[in-house]
């Protein structure tokens, strides 16, 4: 049975490719709003009286929307709200953007008071106001700004100074809410700052010296003609007492600027490790924690402890030394269909107790489905281990909007609170892995009831325009 | 339906009907076996069982063969199909030919008899993996483009409703029939009608998307 499922699922993969380039997720229940990319629905175009696009309109206090945001979920929450195509919002954004700043500000002011529609815990702002460091640091930045734009309105660029507000509201806002949304929001807001970060992070070698040859070149030029201008030196003077005030200014606010930045650099490398930390043991558990388990369990089999102990031995070799990880389907599966029935064949192997899985619909393999696959390896795990059910479900199905898997046990169950602290299985390899890529997890599970994990991973909006399958 | 229920028991395997008949127990009547299509056909024409267990998979044919003879001549003899083999194109043919459910041989004893039961009741029977190959089948959009659309679409049969779909979906999950009426708030009977709407929608939908489906993949 096993050996055919592989081939169907396989069979399956190719087949969808084929159905979905050729139409999209029609007809069948379409969401409630659809998503912001999508064209408005045909017809409200033609029964709309005025000439704005219009898009369906959701009641209630105004939101930032999750579905369909590029940035905040500002001018999707605004389009919902009050009936506007969600472009026509956008458009009205950049363009007062680009005119006066006040687009920026607004937005960004608007992303730090609105709460999300599904929070919990209010806006982003009411978080900010104890966060003493972002606060300090959105000051220094604001101050740097503040000084530049002192410069440059005594070099006589006067339209500088009305940028002064919302250039400042926007890097404080900005600062802000970096410091303070969720992990998903950060990875969004991350995701709008990447070809900014990607340029700066790829600029080449030969290129820093290219401008600094200019800049010498350009440096040499300009004094150069300043000494010529010997007959007119009066106008240097107010050059000199620019200079002056600059230095000063350096001499006063430079070395909290050097801080600031240091800090920066620290705390940057520090998230960078606590999430290097958290995923190593999050990976260690997956693997030697649970083998040890494993073994424990089967002391009175000898055979089985050796082989077991073999193959853990040979799994962590392979991520020490040969940097494959532990738990990972890396290299082995290349769709979401693969990753379950490796999963299945695995447990199955391993623990000897059979896992229905079945998967609907199929979608390529990227960070963050792999993610959500590694969480569901794990719920399946813990279910064949702790529940003493004789079979597990595995469910999968690919959604337009997300991708969901449900680990289904008739077990003994548990209390979800009732958590030893350091068990780390749910809290770091499914609730923290899935949050740190933007899904959920939830458990649902209640002694003598069984226990279901469902997993919710958001996929990308590409993708979903592409139809699940890039060509 | 009331009384034991009278079965009799299709596989090409021996040890199969042999460890079937012991699953079964008293709780079920077994009026006899058969190993292929044409034996089949002929005990079955001459006891008139409730329910037939059939092997999705015969040397001479097929289980759709089987179900696709008996049922012109003898439509109240019901059909449940029990097979190893999990490819989804031979459990569509089965069930689009007629049989009212299907259940993977892993099934446990006590589940095996409720199963019977309920298709001698008239009821439908669908696993989790029937659920996830028909949510799969009616997944595909209904032709390319809107104005391409096959003129043959019927909205009524080749579409799931979104409630259909959630029934669906749960059984997949691994709910019984139980569970989703708890879940969805809804009566077991209301869950029940759901699972046979959807089976003739399966049935009877000549959904170009449904056809192509189950051809593509004998041919894949």
């Amino acid at each position: 049975m096993r050996e055919r499922t592989g081939l169907t699922a396989r069979r399956r993969a190719g087949r969808l490719r084929a159905g979905r380039r050729a139409g999209p997720w029609a007809a069948d229940a379409p969401p409630p709003v659809p998503p912001a990319d999508a064209a408005p629905p045909p017809g409200s175009q033609l029964r709309a009286p005025d000439r704005w696009p219009r898009g369906p309109r959701i009641s209630g206090p105004l939101r930032r929307r999750r579905e369909g945001r590029l940035a905040g979920g500002v001018a999707t929450g605004l389009a919902a709200r009050f009936g506007l195509d969600v472009r026509v919002v956008r458009a009205a954004f950049v363009i007062s953007a680009l005119l006066s700043g006040f687009g920026a500000a607004a937005y960004v002011a608007a992303w730090l008071l609105l709460p999300a529609e599904d929070a919990t815990d209010g806006a982003i702002a009411s978080r900010a106001l104890g966060d003493r460091r972002g606060i300090a640091l959105a000051a220094g930045l604001v101050s740097v700004l503040v000084v530049i734009m002192l410069i440059g309105t005594a070099l006589g660029a006067a339209w500088i100074g009305s940028l002064a507000w919302p250039g400042v509201i926007t890097l404080a806002g900005l600062v802000l809410i970096w410091r303070n949304a969720d992990p998903d929001e950060q990875a969004s807001l991350r995701r709008v700052a990447r070809p900014a970060l990607d340029l700066a992070a790829d600029y080449p070698r030969s290129r820093i010296w290219a401008r600094a040859a200019i800049a010498a070149v350009l440096l040499v030029a300009g004094l150069a003609s300043l000494v010529a201008g010997h007959p007119r030196r009066a106008a240097l003077l107010p050059l000199g007492g620019l200079i002056l005030v600059v230095a000063a200014i350096l001499l006063l606010l430079g070395p909290w600027w050097v801080r600031i930045a240091r800090d920066l650099v620290t705390e940057r490398q520090a998230r960078i490790r606590a999430e290097e930390r958290a995923d190593m043991a999050a990976r260690v558990h997956d693997s030697v924690l649970q083998t040890l388990a494993l073994i424990q369990r089967r002391a009175d089999d000898p055979q089985q402890v050796v082989q077991l102990a073999r193959a853990q031995e040979r799994e962590l070799r392979g991520w020490l030394f040969g940097g494959r990880s532990p738990g990972s389907l890396e290299g082995q599966a290349t769709t979401l269909a693969d990753g379950v029935r490796l999963i299945q064949q695995e447990v199955e192997a391993r623990h000897g107790i059979p896992v229905e899985a079945i998967t609907v619909g199929d979608c390529p393999l990227d960070d963050a489905v792999s993610a959500l696959l590694a969480a569901a390896r794990e719920a399946t795990v813990n279910a064949v281990k702790w529940s003493g059910a004789p079979v597990v479900s595995l469910f999968a199905e690919v959604e337009p909007a997300e991708v969901a898997v449900f680990v289904r046990d008739r077990g003994r169950g548990f209390d979800p609170a009732a958590v030893a602290g350091d068990r780390k299985g749910l809290a770091e390899s499914i609730h923290a892995r899935m949050a740190r890529r933007g899904g959920v997890a939830t458990v649902r599970s209640s002694p003598g009831e069984g226990t279901e994990v469902s997993l919710r991973m958001p996929r990308l909006a590409g993708e979903r325009a592409a139809g699940g399958v890039p060509s | 339906m009331t009384g034991v229920p009278r079965v009799v028991i299709v596989d090409d395997h021996g040890l199969f009907r042999a460890g079937v008949r012991a699953e079964l127990g008293t709780d079920v009547t077994v009026l006899g076996e058969a190993d292929d299509v044409a034996p089949a056909i002929t005990l079955i024409g001459e006891c008139l069982p409730d329910v037939v267990l059939l092997d999705v998979h015969l040397p001479g044919g097929g289980g759709q063969a089987v179900v696709s003879a008996v049922r012109a001549a003898h439509p109240q003899v019901r059909f449940l199909a029990l097979s190893a083999s999990d490819a989804p194109e031979d459990v569509i043919a089965v069930i689009r030919a007629g049989a009212r459910g299907y259940v993977t041989k892993t099934i446990s004893g006590p589940d095996l008899v409720d199963a019977v039961r309920r298709v001698a009741a008239g009821d439908s029977v669908f696993s989790p993996r029937l659920a996830g190959f028909v949510l799969d089948a009616f997944a595909a959009s209904p032709g390319a483009a809107p104005g391409a659309a096959a003129p043959s679409f019927d909205p009524e049969l080749d579409q799931l409703t979104p409630r259909e779909r959630e029934v669906l979906r749960l059984i997949a999950r691994g709910y019984t029939y139980k569970e989703i009426a708890r879940e969805l708030y809804i009566s077991a009977k209301t869950v029940e009608s759901h699972v046979s709407s959807v089976l003739r929608k399966l049935q009877l939908s000549t959904r170009h998307q449904l056809t192509r489906w189950a051809t593509e993949r004998r041919l894949a």
